[in-house]
């Protein structure tokens, strides 16, 4: 996990999410940081923007932790 | 200048300008897109945009977003007529009234959202009309335009209600406008006698409506559907 992708994860989820950073850990989960869906739609498009890469709707399908949904984002750069 | 940025598409006549105007007059920083895009007067920012092309809606939004701010009320007003009956017309004529009218409004709709999510607080009023609600014979593209207008309203309603965006459509009945302008005498006399009111219509009374929809004060309505229309639709 690279620490400078992660800390750029942790920005936008802090911004989308109104989180406080330390929340973000790779083991928490998007309904343990009281995230519902229209939140993580936010947070993808604010992913997608930050990494300049694309996320199709079907493959947010089980994505339901911050690791998870790093690993989506950084498994495309 | 501290009022609210509100954009208005089709706002370069009739129900559309007065909704412009009214804004204006109130202290609202007001943006219209027009397909030609002619400049109104300097309380008024136009940009020329075709509803019917995502990209040229994506650049509108963003030159008012650079101009005045993110966009926290949105009038979807941008409509177009087509007349004919059903066994004359064509599918053409039928998907671009749908495209313009209704498609048209979806694509504003999501390309605004965004931003009034991440404020917490937003305004949408589609302009629909009466006769979405009860039909005409002669307009069954643009009859299904504005009905179609109200499901996508209420959809949006209970979408976005958890952030604090509400989703209302006025349904304004015969109104003096240029699109009135075109009928018969005859169709006037016979549409006249039909309204309870009995007269026309005026434009800034569907911007009074849309004016209150798009205040704090009615943060409590949401998908809900306001005709405008001389008693024109009810039972």
């Amino acid at each position: 996990m690279s620490d400078d992708n992660f800390a750029r994860f942790t920005k936008c989820a802090v911004e989308v999410l109104s989180v406080e950073a330390s929340a973000i850990v790779p083991e928490a989960t998007f309904e343990s940081l009281d995230a519902d869906s229209l939140d993580l739609v936010e947070l993808v498009m604010a992913l997608e923007e930050e990494f300049d890469v694309t996320v199709e709707e079907e493959e947010l399908d089980g994505v339901s932790t911050v690791k998870a949904a790093f690993e989506l984002i950084t498994s495309k750069l | 200048m501290t009022g609210r940025v509100v954009l208005i598409t089709g706002g370069n006549r009739g129900i559309g300008l007065a909704t412009a105007r009214r804004f204006a007059a109130d202290g609202y920083r007001v943006a219209v897109t027009s397909r030609r895009g002619d400049p109104l007067d300097d309380t008024i920012t136009v940009v020329k945009c075709d509803v019917t092309d995502t990209d040229s809606v994506d650049s509108a939004v963003s030159e008012i977003e650079e101009a005045l701010g993110p966009v926290e009320i949105l009038v979807s007003n941008a409509g177009i007529t087509d007349d004919g009956l059903v066994l004359r017309m064509k599918d053409d004529s039928f998907t671009r009234v749908l495209d313009t009218n209704l498609t048209g409004g979806f694509r504003v709709a999501r390309r605004v959202v965004r931003s009034m999510m991440r404020g917490r607080w937003g305004r949408i009023v589609f302009v629909s009309s009466v006769v979405g609600l009860g039909g005409q014979a002669g307009q069954a593209n643009y009859a299904a335009s504005k009905a179609g207008l109200i499901g996508l309203s209420r959809s949006l309603a209970k979408e976005f209600a958890g952030r604090n965006i509400t989703v209302n459509v006025v349904a304004p009945g015969p109104i003096r406008t240029d699109m009135l302008a075109e009928l018969t005498d005859d169709q006037r006399q016979a549409m006249l006698a039909v309204v309870p009111l009995g007269r026309l219509g005026e434009a800034d009374e569907i911007a009074a409506a849309i004016h209150f929809l798009a205040s704090d004060e009615a943060g409590y309505v949401t998908g809900s559907v306001l005709p405008v229309d001389g008693g024109l639709s009810m039972g």
